[in-house]
């Protein structure tokens, strides 16, 4: 295992300073298709630890997502605050948002606990709708503040922002609590039969995807300068997260920031093909889904070890 | 040889809704016992043990581990403060090796400890090696042998120091050896002063190694006392094998007729435990064949593989016809009906529509006279046409999951534990209506039994399973006179 974590640390590192140097060759086009790919890494990896870890498949990511992004998008055209504060605010309104949901929906099992994450994006996209006044409605609104307007600077921020989180969300993976989590997932009556508190620790999970959903989202309203329901609540981003979740290999958490990026940039090469681009990319991932169930990464980390 | 006493059970109760599962159990384990708590499938005793690990709470009654009522306190409190449990069916993180596993169980229920202590690393591995896993610390559970696997169940349930170990059906899958070098697993348990709590369905298992035995029947203790004692117990006697056997002589099919089924060397492996192991069995035509044995001698796997539901080595071939490749829905269409264990009705609906369903191929005019004929058979269920399926009571249900399988007019009629769990004015009425089958319908009947008394009127041959394997096969009245005594 020292072996393997190492080889991770290692490769890891090889990447990241591989995608440190990307400014120097890469269009600011391409930087910022991979700048939102980033993000969306973000969002994939907060994923995983739901679904991969606590076993509880959350249909509604851009839940969080939203509520992050809008609470710092509003505080910051409505009330001028600054970035800091607003990205702080949005995180925190995902994680008591998380909360409210997670609680009782907890409660239920298996599909249910799905249709209720499916069903509050549905509410939260609603009220957005309702309370057009402030949040734009269905157009969307723009913010004063971005974080910087030079693309290489958004690109670098982006890389240091999922490197962090993957680093965090790997980590914990990788810990005593990933470990509980995961047998938690696996199976909740033999966890709580040796002596684990089941409920705490699956809401643990969702407060700590929140907490990185809502910053993400928050941050990718800055970097965008503008939040609307098509970017970060609408159910295809949400399915999008969790394919590029599943692409990239559940359990893995750094495959699904893998998954996000391929998904992403095949979206952008292939957009050449028109309307046909979203069918391929569809299809691809389905194949992925069908015959490596694992998952890109974990496909390759875990051969031979299904018998 | 016994200390104090560490947990009490005091007058459980435990309904699932209008079922019983559990009346007015009390009893006591001490340090350094090993009790076996045993019964036929459906007793109740693992619902017993699930309601002292609180997996499942309680309607009434006190579980006092030593002293203090536990009995509404959640299973991960309960685990810590004393009470493990090692499961039969056990789904262990592939993705650690046996150390880990083993680590888990002794970490702490803490979101802020996230690096673990190198003394629990010692300790793991130190129970490691005390259940013989020393040479496979570093291994995948999946690539562990199926004993191996139940050590580290073992070794998982005894990591926080339990006072009260509850197992559940400890030697389902294993081979004679292993059996033996388990039961010296278990003893050890008890010399270190625990209680242990063996939950097993057959008396002869358990006997070697229970200091007491109680014996269960329909939720209720029906006798307690050294094995020695329970196995002599006219009640338990009763409830395995009945009282009076009657060897019915039939003359109505036999050997002459041609075969239908015909089993040979059929194998199944569950994983690493085989199941199945070489088995041959032919019915005939016109034939009542029961399938007798212990839960867990393989009577279910071998009805599954029949209908196509698991894989297997070897031949099963119907009227001639080799069923590998068919899917389980085509087996059904060839005529063999499975009426499984656990009924599978559709809860929700009707019995009209349950029935109904199982007419579904029938032209409307063939599916009513099917249904009168049903009726017949059963005059409640006519009554209780409109009635919700689930709201049944568990011998309704039985009626109505034979009454089904009737409607889709089958060749060979397959019945698991057709009697489980049901009381025995309800078996009078099943064992009238298949003798009434037998006389009215050409049909031939595969039926599993562990009870005896039910299966031996209706059979015109047993085959005796035990570990997977045809122990014994023979008429009726050879079976009573041969296997009587040598069966509990």
């Amino acid at each position: 295992m020292a072996f393997l974590r190492s080889r991770v640390l290692w490769i890891g590192a090889a990447v990241v300073v591989t995608a440190a140097l990307l400014p120097l060759w890469l269009s600011a086009y391409l930087l910022g298709v991979l700048t939102a790919a980033y993000y969306f890494g973000v969002f994939a990896m907060a994923w995983d630890l739901l679904f991969g870890f606590a076993g509880e498949v959350n249909f509604g990511p851009t839940f969080l997502i939203g509520l992050g992004a809008y609470t710092a998008a509003i505080l910051n055209s409505e009330f001028g605050l600054p970035i800091p504060v607003c990205v702080v605010a949005g995180a925190l309104a995902a994680v008591v948002g998380g909360i409210l949901l997670a609680v009782p929906a907890l409660r239920l099992r298996g599909p249910y606990f799905g249709l209720v994450t499916l069903v509050a994006v549905l509410l939260l996209q609603n009220l957005i709708v309702i309370f057009a006044g402030v949040t734009g409605g269905e157009i969307g609104m723009t913010v004063p503040d971005v974080l910087s307007i030079d693309e290489k600077v958004n690109y670098w921020f982006a890389l240091a922002f999922l490197t962090i989180c993957a680093v965090l969300l790997y980590g914990l993976s990788r810990s005593a609590v990933g470990l509980i989590l995961q047998a938690s997932g696996q199976d909740a009556v033999e966890a709580s039969a040796l002596g684990f508190n089941v409920t705490k620790h699956k809401i643990a999970a969702f407060c700590i995807s929140a907490l990185f959903s809502g910053t993400a989202g928050a941050l990718l309203i800055f970097y965008m300068g503008t939040a609307s329901i098509n970017t970060v609540i609408d159910l295809a981003i949400a399915v999008q997260i969790i394919i590029a979740a599943v692409l990239g290999g559940r359990r893995t958490i750094l495959g699904a920031a893998l998954g996000a990026v391929v998904l992403i940039v095949a979206n952008e090469f292939l957009r050449p093909l028109g309307q046909l681009n979203t069918f391929v990319v569809s299809a691809v991932a389905l194949a992925v889904i069908l015959f490596f169930p694992e998952g890109l990464l974990g496909y390759a980390l875990h051969r031979g070890e299904r018998e | 040889m016994s200390g104090a006493v560490r947990l009490r059970v005091s007058e459980l109760n435990k309904r699932f809704g209008g079922v019983v599962a559990v009346k007015n159990m009390s009893f006591d384990l001490r340090a350094g016992e090993i009790v076996g708590l045993i019964g036929p499938n459906g007793s109740g005793k693992s619902t017993v043990m699930s309601l002292i690990m609180g997996i499942q709470r309680a309607n009434s009654g006190t579980i006092a581990l030593d002293g203090t009522d536990i009995a509404r306190w959640p299973a991960h409190r309960i685990a810590r403060a004393g009470v493990a449990i090692v499961f039969q069916h056990s789904r262990p993180l592939q993705r650690q090796t046996v150390l880990e596993n083993i680590k888990l169980a002794l970490l702490p229920d803490s979101l802020l400890r996230l690096a673990t202590e190198a003394s629990v690393t010692e300790r793991a591995r130190a129970i490691a090696e005390s259940v013989g896993l020393g040479g496979v610390l570093h291994r995948h559970p999946w690539t562990l042998p199926f004993a191996d696997l139940r050590r580290m169940e073992v070794a998982k349930a005894v990591a926080r120091d339990p006072k009260v170990v509850l197992i559940d059906e400890p030697f389902a899958g294993l081979t004679a050896t292993e059996i033996k070098t388990f039961s010296d697993l278990i003893r050890s348990l008890r010399d270190a002063e625990r209680a242990v709590l063996l939950v097993d369905h057959s008396v002869k298992s358990v006997a070697a190694l229970a200091d007491r035995v109680i014996a269960m029947y329909l939720g209720e203790r029906i006798a307690e006392g050294n094995a020695a004692e329970v196995m002599q117990n006219e009640t338990v006697r009763r409830v395995y094998l009945g009282g009076a056997i009657e060897a019915v002589k039939r003359t109505s099919a036999g050997a002459d007729a041609a075969t239908l089924l015909d089993i040979g060397s059929v194998d199944v492996f569950y994983g690493k435990a085989q199941a199945l192991e070489r088995i041959d069995l032919r019915v005939h035509q016109d034939e009542f064949v029961s399938i007798v044995g212990l839960n867990g001698a393989g009577k279910t796997t071998l009805f599954n593989a029949i209908s196509g539901l698991v894989p297997y080595r070897g031949l099963i071939r119907f009227g001639g016809r080799d069923l590998r490749n068919l899917t389980a829905a085509a087996i059904a269409r060839a005529g063999i009906v499975h009426c499984p264990e656990t009924r599978e009705l559709f809860g929700y609906m009707s019995v009209r529509e349950n029935l109904d369903l199982g007419g579904g191929h029938l032209s409307s005019g063939e599916r009513q006279t099917q249904l009168a004929w049903v009726f017949e058979l059963f005059p409640i269920l006519e009554q209780r046409q409109a009635q919700a399926a689930r709201t049944l009571s568990g011998g309704e249900q039985q009626m109505l999951a034979l009454g089904r399988a009737l409607m889709m007019q089958p060749k060979l009629l397959i019945l698991d534990e057709p009697t489980l769990g049901l009381a025995p004015v309800i078996l009078a009425q099943m064992s009238k209506a298949i003798e009434r089958l037998r006389k009215e319908r050409s049909l031939t009947l595969l039926l599993a039994e562990q009870n005896v008394t039910f299966a031996l009127p209706h059979s015109d041959r047993l085959y005796l399973l035990d570990h997977g394997r045809v122990a014994w096969q023979g008429d009726p009245a050879r079976f009573a006179a041969e296997m009587r005594t040598g069966y509990l």
